[in-house]
């Protein structure tokens, strides 16, 4: 008795807000934008991680010819 | 290595190309539907990230009971990758558990575990950056807790109540669906293969990086 007394008090509508019709409706969250997210996510993840290394061997490389001329002019 | 690397590249480039197309051509699944093609990357990429700790873990030890530079250069270029994966692992996750469990993030036992698991690995490379010198011994402990944890994490959810799927959904899959089980197969080969290249080339930044240092101490004499 108690959830038919509930259910009618869910059934009026509130004021202000649009009223569903047709019955209850469920929520759904689609998933198209999530599995692109994330194969998008891990593509851009794994270009910046290989342009860190790329950036990160060119500083080492620099450094190195820096020094070997001056190793260079010291002789 | 130098000989199989490019070699590699190819293979592991093919594979990658192929993989997202498998992927999309693959059955949904019962329930979850299209949601659930996030599985094949993010199953793929707790692998690799294993493997890195493997690599890491074993390094460490080398390292701080033989003292092998090879093997130091070996547990910080995987540690690297460790955080790398396991960024993807949990971002992927999070992004699945929208769909499935409806919030973007959830307190349970698994996802907060690879969590801490993630951030112990963080805390190797901020000892290494920031640790001044003998921080490669004091990282090379945490390599090995680090690794040592690391089944803790696998065997999570079938020790406490968690909502994230239990280990026997991968044990089951290859009689219940041959195809994603193959499929899962393929990613993992892709992605343990993808680690093998980017452990060679942080491996050669670290020997790079110590060369520089030796021509330093040159210079100076």
């Amino acid at each position: 008795m108690l959830a038919n007394a509930f259910f009618a008090l869910q059934q009026q509508i509130p004021e202000g807000f649009a009223p569903v019709t047709g019955g209850p409706q469920i929520e759904q969250i689609p998933a198209a934008p999530l599995v692109i997210a994330s194969y998008a996510f891990f593509l851009l993840l794994m270009v910046f991680y290989l342009w860190t290394i790329w950036r990160r061997i060119g500083k080492v490389e620099t450094e190195m010819h820096a020094l070997e001329r001056r190793q260079a002019e010291k002789r | 290595m130098k000989k199989v690397f490019v070699p590699l590249v190819v293979v592991v480039a093919a594979m990658f190309v192929a993989a997202p197309i498998a992927i999309a051509e693959a059955d949904y699944e019962s329930t979850m539907l299209l949601v659930q093609k996030i599985f094949y990357f993010h199953f793929a990429t707790w692998m690799a990230m294993t493997a890195a700790i493997a690599v890491c873990g074993v390094a460490s030890l080398v390292y701080l009971f033989k003292g092998s530079k090879i093997a130091d250069w070996c547990a910080v270029a995987s540690a690297e990758l460790v955080v790398v994966f396991g960024i993807f692992g949990l971002f992927s996750g999070s992004l699945w558990g929208r769909k499935a469990w409806g919030v973007w993030w959830q307190w349970d036992a698994r996802v907060t575990m690879a969590t801490m698991l993630v951030l112990v690995f963080l805390g190797y490379l901020m000892v290494r950056k920031y640790g001044g010198p003998g921080s490669e011994k004091l990282a090379a402990a945490m390599g090995i807790f680090g690794a040592a944890t690391s089944p803790f994490v696998y065997k999570s959810v079938d020790w406490w109540r968690t909502i994230h799927p239990q280990t026997t959904v991968m044990k089951t899959l290859g009689e219940k669906w041959p195809g994603a089980w193959l499929l899962v197969l393929f990613c993992s080969a892709a992605f343990v293969l993808l680690t093998v290249l980017l452990l060679a080339a942080r491996v050669r930044l670290e020997a790079m990086r110590s060369r520089l240092d030796e021509m330093y101490l040159a210079l100076e004499d």
